[in-house]
């Protein structure tokens, strides 16, 4: 149940990028600018080893050729899969010497805004049910009041 | 027509939310502080979230303790804390102590001409305590989300929006 910090880093990509397609959010907002980003990162996505990929770097960083040798996959193929990846934010790689390793890339700018934007439609849902509340205790209130009176 | 709700991220530490309530503060105060109201709006059913039980001693120095069912976890997940001031009908503050990153919340309630402004005010251990806390609205494993991120990608292409 406690993720590890790995893990919630990719969770936060993933989370992100769920909340941001719920019904309404796209159309209400960030539209002209959050919806490019949007496609190619679900291209990016949409792979089972892109899935995969990022599902292993969120355990460890890893290099080219140890995620080629994982996934059984030449490294030309493994390197356009992380060009991908790389494109779109989800992976950064670092070469040291003749090794380039691969991890979680950093966090985006829009994506803070998706953050911020799908917690303030949280809160927006429990307060308008929270409303209800409001209304039904005010109507007691003044049928209470009134029954006082008689 | 509900009154628009707001969410600024104040620092990097901070987050605040304002909505405006249209009536007097002791009753949006006593929503805030009955567990059978409680369960009426915290978990709203978009969220896919429901209580499994709710208890609420809302008096300064008392406990709360939320427990939600998701049909994503096998588990329960239980949310816990205290309530380090309470101040009737006007302010509430809450310690989260399910994780060390846990916020502490402030909820101020302020009438005026029979509506309430409400402000909560959320203060996290740290900055990256406030990513993950904002990230994980829904927390999950890598894997669930996965999974969920399938339905989602097959729901967009039935729509044609995905490749």
């Amino acid at each position: 149940m406690v993720p590890t910090t790995r893990a919630r880093d990719l969770g936060r990509y993933l989370g992100s990028l769920l909340r941001a397609v719920r019904p309404g959010y796209i159309l209400n907002h960030m539209v002209q600018y959050q919806r490019p980003h949007l496609d190619d990162s679900f291209a990016a996505l949409s792979d089972a080893t892109r899935r995969g990929i990022l599902e292993r770097l969120g355990r460890a960083d890893a290099s080219i050729t140890e995620l080629a040798g994982r996934f059984q996959m030449t490294l030309t193929g493994m390197k356009k899969h992380i060009g991908v990846l790389e494109r779109t934010g989800f992976v950064t790689t670092e070469k040291a010497g003749r090794v380039r390793t691969c991890k979680l890339g950093p966090r985006r700018l829009e994506e803070e805004a998706a953050w911020i934007e799908a917690y303030r439609q949280l809160w927006d849902t429990r307060f308008d049910e929270l409303d209800k509340i409001v209304e039904e205790l005010k109507r007691k209130e003044r049928d209470h009041g009134r029954q006082k009176r008689k | 027509m509900s009154n628009p709700t707001t969410v600024e991220r104040k620092s990097e530490r901070e987050l605040v939310i304002t909505r405006t309530f249209n009536g007097p503060a002791h009753i949006v105060f006593e929503a805030w502080t009955r567990p059978e109201l409680i369960t009426r709006w915290w978990t709203p059913k978009s969220l896919g979230i429901t209580f499994v039980s709710c208890e609420a001693d809302v008096r300064t120095g008392g406990a709360y303790r939320f427990v939600f069912s998701h049909a994503a976890f096998e588990q329960p997940m239980a949310f816990f804390g205290r309530y380090v001031e309470v101040t009737p009908c006007s302010r509430i503050v809450w310690t989260n102590e399910e994780s060390a990153d846990g916020a502490l919340t402030t909820v101020t309630f302020e009438e005026k001409g029979g509506k309430t402004n409400l402000v909560l005010h959320e203060l996290y251990p740290s900055k990256q305590a406030l990513e993950d806390a904002i990230a994980n609205g829904s927390p999950g494993a890598a894997s669930e989300q996965f999974e969920l991120l399938d339905e989602v990608l097959a729901t967009l292409a039935s729509y044609g929006v995905a490749p």
